[in-house]
């Protein structure tokens, strides 16, 4: 996967619905696109919470799609996170520029008609994911075959291919869903004259070298990777910015204005997939969309974590460079990756070194990567283990915080454990390796009472805490019981995966 | 028929039409409190400084710091009010406090030319607190006795002797978590002066007479100096029915005192940790059956935990107390109620208003008690229905006792549940680890404002000598329809096409001393006002049309825009009609008021008729649960309720729906904390955000959810025959709940009775499971962590399993 280089700084713009509009002398750095969108009279795109929770400003942005860069995507994101700055070039769409009461676009048709909006806030937001579902390439390919509630993970699909939970990272309290999904599954392919349809034909917009200054502060965004490491080097107060889903909330709900945000999403060195013969290599930058469908199942774990990992308006900026740069004991990424033995590549402008994942996590939100570093690449070796799941407890079925998530991978020859990978998240400091519960599972028959056995070493990994998500009590308990799900779930060997 | 009741054919009522205001919801073009700051010049930012302690005394403030901060233009405390310090209606709500009773309490608030400016003002100044001890939790303010306000009793026949000859008696204790309201729009307002020093208020509130009135008093001004307007509100749920107050007061002052617009809205923390909740309630019971399962008597105390100030908690707690009956006779009962007073947000009105806390407690009591009795639930509840002509506990008489067990008969058959039950029956038989179940529950509840005073609405219809229509009604729109209802309403009273009739927004200059929109009441009472003030106009018109087509007035009609009478042929159309009257000097305009007839209420002994009818309704709801974890699924529901002929389907289902959903959200998931610890935190809302506080999502719509408007559901009592929708459906979701307790149950014996907490969350089912499956109370079961500890009001407190109070040798001799 490739991107245009960036082009040259200019005066920073966005080309809202159309339109192009100067960024103006009054946005700094911690702008965000919802709030320099409504200071322009565009009132459409609501706040909600302000942390890309409820989806109220939910907004299109063209992306590349991921053809090698020549057609262009419309994604939708949640413009409270994003700062406007970060944006500078490229094209937004909010629901006053897809329809107009007197020419309603599909999406606002199918939802006006059918009830889809009562006190109307959470709207226009919904309107824009559904919209980037109806005009996601390919989404036709699974209507007339898909039935409903298909698959655990991969959530429910209409008729005509509209996977519901692209609208999972949205919150209705008025309607109780049940019309925005008929709306949702009532929509057909976009008309030949639809100019939004006819925009991902062409090339996305490149991304354009910025430099936004304001409020004593400053908004980098570097032609390439070298660039950008020589700021870091040069400025240890750097922090990186990809989607900015996480530093969005920091901004947003704990008053956090860093001095100098440098962006590197764009970064073509960052954007590399690539499943080789020893190992898959993923570009940090990558946001966790690009991953999965880049991936396209081959990697089962991740295949299963993607869907459960916030919700799509998140994962359309998220990148794992993002959730492991932060150190959070409770990201989901990291019990995974643990799981798959990875390891990062980190780049300075001293140059490269790989750190295995396991040895990666320091303390609290604390990591080896140093001031001056960044993630370049995740890398996860090949064979995968045959024997894996991705287990997340939560009290909500998807976009909630994990109270623990789990990932196995076992590998189970001749009816014997022959090697186990257990990622621990939420139930220490860091993400942990479940180390006593492997070598436990180790050369034991993969058998009800060796689960039932070793579950109990499992309950006792980590050093739970009881918080307002859940107990100590719950969270060791279902560490116990999560080893219990994957033997009821997977009683026999699979297949040693390519 | 009464003449409110009787609909013409043909009728723009009844029509499944879409919100009114749809086409602007989607396009992003409707305008709500907060959007119109960008359209408004010279704009200031209102910013709090949140106090940090549950309750301490502010002995010091200094704003000079805040001053210095570029933008601050100037920071509004105790000393700037020229009226009353205070933001409520009880007289203990003070603006700007000088004793903290709530962690985030706002103490003063920082006006800058930007909401950052704002912000870092609110930072900088400085405040000295002297911490006192503080009440949190229910447990605690039961122990201390700490209550606030009245003490009412309901109570009818002689329950202690009933209890006494009952053959099953059985104790427990319920105690159910409250529920924040979530609107997607926070609480906003912006206020300006006009050139005389009037002050114009826009206000996100469902209660705009009565935040003209804190307005009013809190600038020391008269409520003609006072216009408040609310253009629409995104969500309310009964959180804008007295919180919007005190920030449009805030506003006000702030306008009052630069002279310059000032825009307040609350981001979520502020709304999170600032406004009111849904009470939680605590319960104990004794309850009586006979052998049959019939219940005998039932006493109970009710404890809501009211948080810091009064607000609405007592009639909250009347109506919880006037619902534990729900849709069941029970010959004998004692109902006492109290308000904790605790040091947390004051909690308020909620989409039921104490109502859901009142039927959860018998439902709890009849979901725990079914396998003690060996009765199936769904058994027990139907038999115990009331019928016609028997009285609540209150004293109102049941009239329209058919309509749940009607419901409840076309949930059974639509729901195709003695299949669907043997179905269960053979799935949990068949897998080690996951149960489901079906529960089915019924829904009574009482329509109008307990307090009789409120049940009056005042609507103003304006015709235009071109013939279009403009309605002004009392009542807000909050997305449950009302607007959509009023349009349809004037419409089919004028008998005029829909797209003649638009609404204006609802402000106090156009219609005075309005009540709230609230108590599911806006359709009957402002439809009402509406009818009255279209008919006013009619008659007069009639008159002229009269004249013109030379028959009597009281032959003419108007059918579609068009003006016929009986007797000719000839007509007229309804712009001619009106510019006809006009220059006859015909007055085409009205003030309509409508008052809801027949109720009496006496709160010194809790008797009366205080409810105008009952809505109904039955819901049949299958979960599975997962052993693994405790996370659990709702696969199908099947609702039927009444609506009487409904006014709007598209919006009553839309209501019965989000009701649905949202009364599951607060029984299931959606799991309030506050720091109950000693430490520096205390107090503190632990759940302060969207990404800790979790509302249903898409994900959590039920695979198959089929709701049915009751049949044959005239209401009498109300306009065109209709039925009040807003509040009613959320208690549905009470089927949700005993489900998920049949589903735990299902793992342990035939028998097993399950104590499950509320909310449900994964968690508190896992435990519940668990304990049946063991039969023995799993480690942990009750861990206080943080949040809400479950109240045990003394150490010899009974466990909170409902026991028999009749020795196991006795029954099996019974």
């Amino acid at each position: 996967m490739t991107t245009t280089a960036p082009t040259e700084a200019g005066a920073a713009f966005l080309t809202v619905n159309g339109t192009p509009v100067p960024l103006g002398d009054t946005t700094t750095p911690h702008t965000t696109t919802l709030d320099w969108l409504r200071d322009r009279g565009l009132t459409g795109s609501k706040e909600g919470c302000a942390e890309g929770e409820c989806g109220a400003c939910a907004v299109l942005v063209a992306r590349p799609s991921g053809d090698g860069g020549t057609s262009t995507e419309w994604v939708a994101v949640n413009s409270c996170l994003v700062p406007v700055g970060a944006l500078d070039g490229q094209e937004v769409v909010t629901a006053e520029g897809l329809g107009t009461p007197e020419q309603l676009h599909p999406v606002q048709r199918e939802l006006a008609d059918r009830g889809g909006s009562q006190c109307g806030y959470c709207t226009p937001g919904f309107v824009c994911a559904m919209a980037a579902e109806f005009y996601r390439a390919g989404r036709g390919e699974r209507a007339g075959h898909a039935e409903e509630g298909t698959g655990e993970h991969a959530g429910p699909c209409g008729p005509n291919g509209f996977e519901l939970h692209a609208v999972s990272g949205n919150l209705c309290r008025c309607t109780g869903y049940r019309p925005i999904r008929d709306a949702a599954y009532a929509l057909g392919e976009p008309d030949e004259s639809d100019p939004l349809a006819q925009r991902r034909r062409a090339r996305p917009t490149p991304a354009r070298h910025t430099r936004l200054l304001g409020d004593g502060a400053e908004l980098v965004r570097p032609v390439d990777l070298a660039e950008a490491l020589v700021l870091l080097a040069e400025r240890p107060d750097a922090l990186l910015l990809a989607g900015s889903t996480d530093v969005g909330v920091e901004v947003n709900l704990r008053g956090a204005r860093p001095r100098l945000l440098v962006a590197v999403d764009r970064l073509s060195e960052l954007r590399d997939l690539e499943v080789g013969d020893d190992e898959v290599r993923i570009g940090a930058g990558l946001t966790l969309t690009e991953v999965e469908r880049g991936l396209a199942g081959r990697v089962p774990l991740l295949a299963q974590l993607f869907p459960q990992f916030a919700s799509p308006l998140i994962r359309n900026g998220a990148t794992l460079g993002g959730n492991l740069g932060t150190a959070s004991p409770i990201g989901d990424a990291a019990p995974v990756l643990l799981a798959l033995d990875a390891a990062l590549v980190l780049a300075s402008s001293e140059g490269e070194r790989v750190v295995d994942l396991a040895d990666y996590f320091t303390g609290y939100r604390e990591s080896v990567r140093r001031p001056g570093e960044l993630i370049r690449e995740v890398r996860i070796p090949l064979p995968l283990a045959g024997t894996t799941a991705f287990h997340k407890v939560a009290k909500r079925r998807v976009d909630d915080i994990s109270s623990v998530a789990l990932a196995h991978a076992l590998d189970v020859v001749d009816g014997t454990v022959t090697r186990a990978r257990i990622g621990l998240g939420g139930v220490a400091p860091t993400p942990v390796r479940a180390l006593r519960t492997e070598s436990a599972l180790v050369d034991r028959p993969w058998t009800r009472e060796t689960v039932e056995e070793v579950a109990g070493v499992l309950a006792a990994e980590g050093t739970p805490l009881t918080d307002h998500r859940a107990s100590a009590a719950y969270r060791s308990a279902m560490l116990g019981q999560s080893l219990l799900r994957l033997y009821a779930e997977q009683p026999r060997a699979s297949k040693e995966q390519p | 028929m009464s003449r409110l009741s009787q609909r013409p054919d043909d009728a723009v009522v009844g029509r499944a039409l879409r919100h009114e205001s749809a086409d602007l919801h989607v396009t992003g073009r409707a305008l709500y409190t907060d959007d119109l700051h960008p359209r408004t010049k010279d704009v200031l930012h209102a910013w709090p400084v949140q106090a940090p302690h549950a309750h301490a005394l502010v002995t010091d403030l200094r704003v000079a710091p805040a001053l210095e901060v570029p933008g601050v233009v100037r920071v509004l405390t105790a000393q700037d009010v020229p009226g009353t310090n205070d933001g409520g209606i009880k007289g203990d709500e003070p603006l700007f406090p000088s004793e903290v009773c709530f962690h985030g309490q706002a103490v003063c608030w920082v006006l800058g030319e930007t909401a950052e400016a704002a912000r870092r003002g609110a930072l900088a100044v400085e405040v000295d607190y002297d911490a006192l001890p503080s009440t949190l939790t229910l447990a605690e303010a039961i122990a201390a006795e700490s209550f606030q306000g009245a003490q009412p009793t309901v109570q009818r026949g002689d329950a202690p002797s009933a209890l006494e000859r009952a053959a099953h008696v059985f104790h427990g204790e319920t105690e159910m978590a409250g529920q924040e309201h979530f609107y997607l729009e926070t609480n906003a307002a912006l206020a300006r002066v006009e050139d005389d020093g009037r002050v114009f208020v826009e206000s996100s509130t469902q209660h705009p007479t009565e935040t003209q009135e804190i307005v009013a008093h809190v600038l020391g001004l008269q409520s003609h100096e006072v216009t408040v307007q609310c253009l629409r509100m995104g969500g309310g749920f009964g959180g804008k029915e007295m919180q919007p107050h005190a920030y449009a007061a805030v506003a006000a002052l702030g306008a009052r005192l630069t002279g310059r617009p000032v825009r307040l809205r609350l981001n979520r923390t502020h709304d999170l940790t600032m406004t009111g909740k849904r009470h939680g309630f605590h319960a104990r019971w004794r309850v009586g059956f006979d052998d049959e399962g019939h219940l005998l008597a039932l006493e109970a105390t009710l404890t809501s935990d009211g948080g810091w100030s009064l607000d609405l908690s007592e009639p909250v707690l009347a109506r919880a107390l006037c619902h534990v009956d729900n849709a069941y006779w029970i010959p004998d009962v004692r109902l006492t109620g109290r308000v904790a007073r605790t040091h947390k947000t004051s909690q308020t009105a909620f989409r039921g208003f104490g109502g859901p806390q009142g039927m959860l407690v018998i439902e709890d009591v009849l979901g725990r008690c079914a396998p003690l009795l060996g009765i199936e639930p769904h058994e027990l509840r139907r038999r115990n229905f009331y019928v016609d002509g028997q009285t609540t506990p209150y004293g109102q008489v049941i009239t329209q006792a058919d309509r749940v067990r009607r419901a409840w008969d076309q949930v059974a058959t639509d729901g195709d549940l003695d299949r669907r039950r043997a179905e269960v029956a053979e799935f949990n038989s068949t897998h080690e680890h996951a149960r489901r179940a079906i529960a089915v529950t019924p829904v009574k509840f009482g329509i109008s404002f307990n307090l009789t005073a409120f049940n009056q609405a005042g609507a103003l219809v304006h015709v235009y000598k071109d013939g279009s229509v403009l309605v002004t009604h009392g009542g807000t729109e909050m997305g449950q329809g009302l607007h959509t209802k009023m349009l349809q309403v004037a419409a089919t009273t004028l008998g005029v096409p829909l797209q003649l009739v638009r609404l204006a927004p609802t402000r106090t200059d156009k219609v005075p001393n309005t009540s709230a929109t609230a108590a599911s009441s806006g359709a009957d009472l402002n439809g009402g006002a509406v009818k009255d003030a279209c008919e006013q106009i009619l008659d007069r018109l009639a008159q002229v049309a009269g004249e013109r087509l030379q028959v009597p007035a009281a032959a003419v009609r108007v059918v579609d825009g068009v003006v016929v009478a009986e007797g000719t042929d000839e007509t007229l159309s309804w712009a001619e009609l009106v510019h006809t009257a006009y220059f006859a000097r015909t007055q085409l305009f009205a003030a309509g008021y409508y008052r809801t007839e027949g109720l009496h209420w006496d709160s010194s002994v809790m008797q009366g008729s205080p409810f105008k009818y009952f809505a109904h309704g039955v819901a049949a709801t299958e979960v599975e649960v997962d052993a693994f974890t405790g996370a659990h699924r709702t696969l199908r529901v099947d609702i039927v309720h009444d609506v009487g002929d409904s006014l709007s389907p598209l919006v009553d289902v839309g209501q019965i729906e989000g009701g649905f959903v949202q009364g599951a959200g607060w029984l299931t998931l959606e799991d309030l904390r506050w720091d109950t610890g000693d430490g520096a935190g205390r107090g503190r809302l632990a759940t302060a955000s969207a990404s800790t506080y979790k509302l249903p999502s898409i994900a959590d719509l039920p695979e198959v959810l089929n709701v049915t408007l009751l049949s044959r559901a005239h209401e009498e009592g109300a306009v065109y025959g209709s039925k009040a929708v807003g509040e009613p459906p959320l208690m549905l979701a009470l089927s949700v709940r005993e489900a998920l307790r049949q589903a735990c149950a299902a793992f342990g014996a035939s028998g097993t009775s399950v104590d499950l907490p509320s909310p449900a969350t994964p968690e508190a089912v896992f435990w519940a499971l668990q304990e049946a499956r063991t039969g023995a109370r799993a480690q942990g079961h009750v861990d206080p962590g943080a949040g809400p500890t479950p109240a045990l009001p003394d150490p010899d407190a009974p466990e909170r399993r409902p026991e028999s109070e009749v020795a196991v040798d006795d029954l099996a001799g019974a």
